[in-house]
């Protein structure tokens, strides 16, 4: 991205470079999204409808890793990744598929915990009805899940705020790589660096758009399922 | 039945994690080498210039790590990068000791400045002499900050303050501020807070917040600023892609290279010189 130029005229004039830097961060943060929903509602829901010794330790656990530091994620994928680290071999440090896997370890607790509180209440609702009919335990997880659906996308947007919002992680497993590895809050910290302060802020603002219509578009297919199931 | 349903969950997540890149750009199948770099080629813009050139000589698209030299020596020592590209020759030579590195060829120098607010108030404005200019910002206690991240950069104003005859260690207060961040983060923090800082003459050229900054000392012989690269040893870290990395290095050290080295200009000024032939550099 050229120097003198504002972040507003990098838009107008259809930048490549910002549109892939734009891409990649969207690319990156919603698969990490995918990825801990996969993880983190199955989880959540199996941990709201099962009771063993040990579960309320586990349940302030994961509320307490919704507080992750980001850089502490970055740090350990960072390890697990590296050559000369247990993963090493995949070559994986240094590309997107690192920072999607640094950012599905951050979203997941978020997801999961979301999950676990919003079934364990409807589960309050539906106990006696599903015992009373005797549902299998995987049936009542899959059950309980498709009646929170709605509120589960408060889950995963939440999810995927920290995921588009966070630059500690994918700045140390990434590497910020021109082209390759730089997002929308790498490129935002590059730019502070340089002391392009209006840049910066000019490439915050789009990413707070972007962040908005995500959000708003997840609102309307809420509200849109909403009304279709009744 | 929960066997296959495990399965079919790790299945599903592991996908889901190799098909992300597909969307995105990849060009870890190209030629390419990982090269751990300090902040200051980068801040400088010197990469953005020179990476194109050396891609349409050599084909080869370089990732850089932007990391000070401390860190991006480390990246190089755990193996993730095939070249490193730093500035401190003390810390160049230890890496080699160490049989992390193959060779060590000078590329290039600027020099380090002293950047201050312009209403200096430690009056040390055109001091040739940057030993005394650090003895009186230590004796009227004027803010400083570090980097404090073992970089090129932090190396170099250690050593400053030595030759200065202070323990900075020993000799810090309140008014010395260790900051742990970039080149570019040291000196928005300087710009803020009215304080001095060190910094590498080419990212200062290219900064773009100076607002209240200026160099207030320059040229004296023991602010210059070599940068060497080295090739990781491949006998230590068998990933290492050694043909393409000494074949980024070769373009950078022949004559072609270290003309576009010498031709990086910002409004007309020269941010690094040349010197692959000073053998000793």
């Amino acid at each position: 991205m050229a120097g003198e130029t504002s972040a507003f005229q990098l838009v107008l004039a259809g930048d490549p470079g910002l549109y892939a830097i734009v891409w990649l961060s969207l690319v990156v943060s919603l698969s990490a999204v995918a990825c801990a929903a996969l993880i983190g509602v199955p989880f959540g829901a199996w941990l709201a409808l099962t009771r063993f010794p040990g579960r309320e330790g586990i349940i302030v656990v994961l509320n307490a890793l919704m507080g992750l530091p980001p850089v502490v994620a970055g740090l350990a994928i960072y390890l697990l990744l590296s050559r000369s680290g247990p993963l090493g071999s995949f070559g994986l440090l240094f590309t997107p598929q690192a920072m999607v896997i640094a950012q599905t370890l951050l979203v997941t607790p978020i997801i999961a915990a979301l999950a676990r509180q919003t079934v364990e209440d409807l589960w309050a609702e539906y106990r006696d009805e599903l015992a009373a009919l005797d549902v299998r335990p995987f049936r009542r997880v899959a059950t309980l899940v498709w009646d929170a659906r709605f509120s589960l996308v408060t889950a995963l947007l939440a999810g995927f705020g920290r995921a588009a919002a966070e630059v500690g992680a994918i700045i140390i497993v990434g590497g910020n790589i021109d082209g390759f590895t730089r997002t929308m809050t790498t490129a935002i910290a590059l730019e502070t660096s340089k002391g392009d302060l209006p840049l910066a802020i000019g490439l915050g603002m789009v990413l707070m758009a972007i962040v908005i219509a995500i959000n708003a578009l997840a609102w309307g297919a809420r509200r849109a399922g909403e009304h279709y199931a009744g | 039945m929960l066997n296959r349903r495990t399965f079919f969950a790790a299945a599903a997540i592991g996908a889901c994690i190799a098909s992300a890149p597909t969307f995105a750009q990849d060009n870890s199948k190209d030629k390419s080498i990982v090269v751990a770099s300090t902040t200051s080629t980068q801040d400088s813009g010197l990469f953005e210039y020179l990476l194109p050139l050396a891609k349409a000589k050599t084909g080869i698209t370089v990732k850089v790590i932007s990391q000070g030299t401390g860190q991006a020596l480390d990246t190089g020592r755990r193996g993730d990068a095939d070249v490193v590209f730093v500035h401190a020759k003390s810390a160049e030579e230890k890496f080699l000791a160490e049989g992390q590195g193959v060779k060590r060829f000078p590329v290039m120098y600027n020099d380090f400045v002293l950047i201050g607010p312009k209403s200096d108030p430690a009056g040390i404005k055109g001091m040739k002499d940057v030993g005394k200019a650090l003895t009186i910002i230590k004796d009227k206690k004027a803010d400083f900050i570090s980097r404090g991240d073992k970089s090129g950069t932090h190396v170099a104003e250690l050593a400053l303050w030595k030759a200065s005859g202070i323990d900075i260690e020993k000799d810090k207060g309140p008014w010395y501020k260790s900051i742990g961040q970039g080149m570019g983060a040291a000196l928005n923090t300087a710009g803020a807070s009215n304080a001095y800082v060190l910094s590498d003459r080419g990212t200062w050229i290219h900064y773009k917040n100076k607002d209240q900054l200026a160099i207030l000392v320059e040229g004296d012989k023991r602010m210059f600023n070599q940068y060497g690269i080295m090739l990781v040893n491949p006998a230590k870290h068998p990933n290492v892609k050694k043909d393409l990395g000494q074949t980024f290095i070769d373009y950078l050290i022949s004559p072609e290279g270290q003309k576009a080295i010498a031709n990086y200009k910002i409004n007309g000024e020269q941010l690094f010189y040349p010197n692959a032939n000073d053998a000793g550099a």
